[in-house]
């Protein structure tokens, strides 16, 4: 089997084995890379020199001496809003294009500890704004099971560059569904942990009380084994949770759902819901029951107003955080200004996307003056409604399990001039973030046009374990992950 | 709720961010039709629901106060779109009289 379609399990056994180099891998991720980024354009940046230099070293070294990490000459793609240290970040804007950052993120430092090999940063709409990386000031991605479509955003580069086989992993970030809505549209699993599970230091802060980084990868156990690296405690990020780590693994030993409780929100199974996802979803929970889940239909009856609380709540601290791309310490500068506030308001102009301009508009609006407690402070109010939905539906079942998009990935062009319909294409990945909770998005399905489509478990905070379960048995079960997509 | 023209000018001035005319008629209506979706907040009763800012409860994490290495000159330096000596150069900010 050609290496560029095995798991990460599956590569890091052969490589530790000694049955495969890492320059051989590096050389078969860039073939590969070769023939379909072209297509896909999964990359803003790739590095596969700099990782074939770093494979050769290992190889040598390694022949001396054999121990291996897990993640050691592992070809992995991140997302270009996390930092890298000499590796332009550029979280596809303008503002940061020619940015180089001087340090590693701590989830960086955790995979290049580890000797991960970086094949090259990923494609996402600008500041992770987005949910088609229609919004990128370097071009859209492209879905690999149909080039028409959108690979889904604001991961969607991690996420096409895995359903591709362009690497064997990939990280994300996910604020309001970024990894979770991607890899649901490309046919992918992509795991968000609870909020505080994972560092946040060195991911380019969007909204900080909803941004988390997470796995995307071929197969549930891969998502297991990633996030165990980069999940636990840091000093650097006071949010992050002092919490111990368990082997995620050990979680995916049981291949029944026995006393389990699997909980199904009728709300997530409206109108807005295309047909094929429902049928999918549907089977997808009978399969569940089949597995011994004890199936329970459960409220949540503050869904409605996710959206419109995420994008009062997102759009005001993205607007705070964003005040620091001002043209004085890095990134872009406008030229010829007069003063200091011609400056900033020029190099804003200049550096942001309309989509960013638009989210710092509307979060500064509601954070102003006399707008303050109507929009901010309501939106923040009924966030804990939306938490106590999550708290009081906990009580009663294990999981909850809805799907992950309302409909399968839509084609380029479709949304890009409705910002509002952009937005609700959110819907079910957005609530999650809200109460800072796991989930985890998985293939259930194709629709008849042959697209993904996606399912999600949601568990309790800091229950990744239980997702990852039921992820996992429904998995093998099922055997979608197994498909791969028509593009060569 | 209705932006108005003016409005949008105004927070775009508190966002240090400069429109041009055809951005701000775009963004008077969109923000407009985003607020109105925004507006279905109202439907729900939140007297006496505390506010959430974060999920995790926690107030202040406090460190020692240690001397440690910090981020050296030059690298700090290294991303500033115009330097002078070790300081970031910037358009003069004081009039002079
Ligand atoms: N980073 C994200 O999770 C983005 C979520 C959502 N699509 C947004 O546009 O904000």
């Amino acid at each position: 089997m050609a290496l560029h379609k095995l798991t990460l399990f599956e590569l890091q056994r052969k490589f530790a084995a000694g049955e495969v180099s890492a320059a051989e891998i590096v050389h078969a991720y860039g073939l590969r890379i070769g023939q379909v980024e072209p297509k896909v354009r999964a990359f803003v940046n790739q590095t596969k020199d700099h990782a074939m230099a770093q494979a050769v070293e290992l190889d040598r070294r390694l022949k001396q001496w054999r121990k291996t990490e897990l993640l050691m000459g592992m070809p992995i793609a991140i997302k270009d809003n996390i930092c890298t240290e000499g590796v332009p970040t550029t979280c596809s804007s303008r503002m940061l294009q020619h940015f180089v950052p001087p340090y590693d993120a701590t989830v960086i430092a955790k995979l290049r500890k580890q000797e991960y090999l970086l094949i090259g940063k990923t494609n996402l709409d600008e500041f992770a704004m987005g949910s088609s990386t229609e919004h990128s000031a370097f071009g859209p991605s492209r879905n690999p099971w149909n080039l028409q479509c959108v690979p889904g955003g604001s991961s969607g580069g991690s996420a096409a560059a895995v359903a591709a086989d362009e690497c064997v992993a990939a990280l994300g970030s996910d604020t309001g569904g970024s990894i979770r809505q991607p890899a649901a549209f490309c046919g992918v699993v992509g795991l968000k942990p609870t909020y505080g599970r994972v560092s946040r230091y060195g991911l380019v802060a969007f909204a900080s009380s909803l941004d988390q980084i997470g796995p995307i990868t071929k197969d549930v156990r891969d998502a297991a084994l990633l996030l165990g690296v980069i999940a636990g405690h840091d000093p650097m990020d006071s949010t992050s949770a002092d919490v111990p780590v368990p082997d995620y693994t050990k979680a995916l030993v049981k291949k029944h759902l026995r006393k389990l409780r699997v909980g199904i929100p009728r709300e997530f199974f409206t109108e807005g819901l295309d047909p094929e996802v429902e049928q999918a979803v549907t089977a997808a929970i009978g399969e569940l029951k089949n597995l011994g889940g004890e199936i329970k239909d459960i409220e949540l009856p503050r869904t409605d107003a996710a959206v419109a609380v995420y994008y009062v709540l997102a759009t005001a601290e993205a607007s705070s955080n964003l005040a620091r791309f001002d043209g004085v310490k890095f990134g872009l500068r406008a030229k010829e200004t007069k003063d200091l506030l011609d400056l900033y308001m020029k190099t804003r102009q200049e550096g942001f996307g309309p989509e960013v301009k638009r989210r710092i508009m509307l979060g500064t609006y509601v954070l102003s003056a006399g707008y303050y407690d109507a929009y901010y402070g309501k939106a923040q109010a009924v966030r804990t409604l939306v938490r106590q939905d999550f708290e009081a539906a906990f009580k009663e079942v294990d999981v909850i399990v809805t799907p992950a998009t309302p409909t399968p990935a839509f084609k380029l062009g479709e949304k890009s001039e409705d910002p509002l319909q952009m937005y609700l294409s959110d819907i079910f990945t957005i609530s999650v973030n809200l109460a800072g909770i796991p989930a985890i998005a998985l293939p259930c399905g194709f629709s008849r046009a042959g697209l993904p489509i996606g399912m999600q478990v949601i568990g309790r905070a800091f229950e990744e374990e239980t997702i990852l379960r039921v992820a996992h048995a429904y998995e093998q079960a099922a055997q979608w992950h197994l498909k791969k997509p028509p593009i060569r | 709720m209705k932006i108005a023209r003016e409005q949008v000018e105004h927070v775009a001035l508190l966002a240090r961010l400069r429109l041009t005319d055809e951005e701000k008629d775009v963004f008077a209506k969109q923000l407009s039709q985003i607020l109105d979706h925004v507006e279905q907040l109202n439907r729900y009763d939140t007297t006496g629901v505390e506010p959430t800012a974060t999920v995790i409860g926690q107030v202040n994490v406090f460190r020692d106060d240690e001397v440690r290495p910090s981020l050296p000159v030059e690298q700090a330096l290294a991303n500033a779109p115009d330097r002078e000596g070790d300081g970031f150069h910037v358009p003069k900010i004081i009039e002079e009289r």
